[in-house]
C-alpha cells in the first residue's frame, strides 16, 4: 500500500552496520477524538518489527501504542559489505510492510 | 476492545506457552505468567502492574544507559537511545511510566546485534523512561527523567 512507505538505510560504520529505518505509519492511540464527530479513533499501530540479515534476525519489535507516529528505528549489527537487510512489519489492522537494502 | 480480548485470549496463553516451550522460562517464571494471563502487559496502567502482568522483577544496574532529552521539547516523539553493556543481553523493554499504558516497546536482540536501540516514543506527562534488560536468567533495569512542558515549549 502505497500509504504505507517503509525506508530503510544501511551503513558501514566503524566496522558495524547501522541500520535506520522509518516507518510511515498513524500510529493512532485509539484515545483520541474526532475534533468534527467527536468520535473515538480507532487504535492502529505496529505491532510487530523484524529486522534480518541475511535472513537471521537482528532484531524482533514487539510495539504498543507508546511509539511514535511515523516510527524510527536504529540498530548496529556486526556485519559485512554485501550483507542483505531486511525489514518488515505487521500492523493491528493486518497491514503490511517491508523493505530492502544491500549493505555497501 | 477487540485488541484487549485478542491479546488476553490467544497472546498471554500463546507467549506463555511458547515461551515454556522453548526453555526460555524458568518454570517458576512461567508460573509467574500463568498467573498474570488474567492481565494484559499492555493495558497496564502503572509500571508495578506492568512488570508484574510481564512477571518480571528487576535490579538496578549502571550496565544499561538510556539516553533521552531531559526536557522534550516535542512530547510526542521523544527520541530515546538504549545501550548497554551487559554481556548476554538478548531483550530490551521500556516503558514510560506516566503514560496511559506504560509499556511500550519490546526488542529482542538477535546474535550479532549490537547490545541498543534507538527509536521514538511518545511520552504523556513528565516521568521515567524506564528501560528493562534481559541478561541471561535474570531482569535489570536504568532509567531517565523526562520533563514534558505544557503547550511542547521548549523553554
Amino acid at each position: 500500500m502505497a500509504k504505507f512507505k517503509t525506508r530503510l538505510k544501511v551503513k558501514m560504520k566503524d566496522g558495524k552496520v547501522n541500520v535506520k529505518a522509518i516507518m510511515s505509519h498513524p500510529m493512532e492511540t485509539g484515545r483520541r477524538k474526532d475534533k468534527k464527530t467527536g468520535e473515538t479513533i480507532p487504535a492502529h499501530f505496529i505491532k510487530d518489527v523484524v529486522v534480518t540479515a541475511n535472513d537471521k534476525p537482528v532484531l524482533t519489535a514487539e510495539w504498543s501504542i507508546g511509539v511514535s507516529k511515523n516510527p524510527y528505528l536504529s540498530v548496529n549489527y556486526a556485519g559485512k559489505s554485501g550483507d542483505k537487510v531486511k525489514i518488515s512489519w505487521k500492523d493491528n489492522k493486518g497491514n503490511t510492510g517491508e523493505a530492502e537494502k544491500t549493505v555497501k | 476492545m477487540k485488541r484487549r480480548t485478542f491479546l488476553k485470549g490467544s497472546l498471554a496463553a500463546g507467549v506463555t506457552g511458547a515461551a515454556v516451550g522453548g526453555g526460555l522460562l524458568a518454570p517458576s517464571m512461567a508460573f509467574a505468567g500463568d498467573a498474570a494471563a488474567t492481565t494484559d502487559p499492555y493495558a497496564a496502567t502503572s509500571v508495578e502492574d506492568a512488570l508484574k502482568a510481564l512477571g518480571i522483577t528487576a535490579e538496578d544496574s549502571d550496565k544499561i544507559t538510556v539516553t533521552a532529552p531531559d526536557l522534550a521539547e516535542n512530547a510526542a516523539v521523544v527520541p530515546v537511545e538504549i545501550t548497554t553493556t551487559l554481556d548476554s543481553a538478548e531483550e530490551i523493554i521500556v516503558m514510560v511510566s506516566k503514560n496511559p499504558t506504560v509499556l511500550v516497546a519490546k526488542f529482542k536482540l538477535g546474535e550479532t546485534a549490537d547490545h541498543g536501540v534507538k527509536c521514538r516514543f511518545k511520552v504523556g506527562k513528565s516521568g521515567d523512561v524506564i528501560a528493562y534488560v534481559k541478561a541471561g536468567d535474570k531482569y535489570y533495569t536504568a532509567k531517565k527523567a523526562v520533563k514534558v512542558t505544557k503547550g511542547g515549549c521548549g523553554g
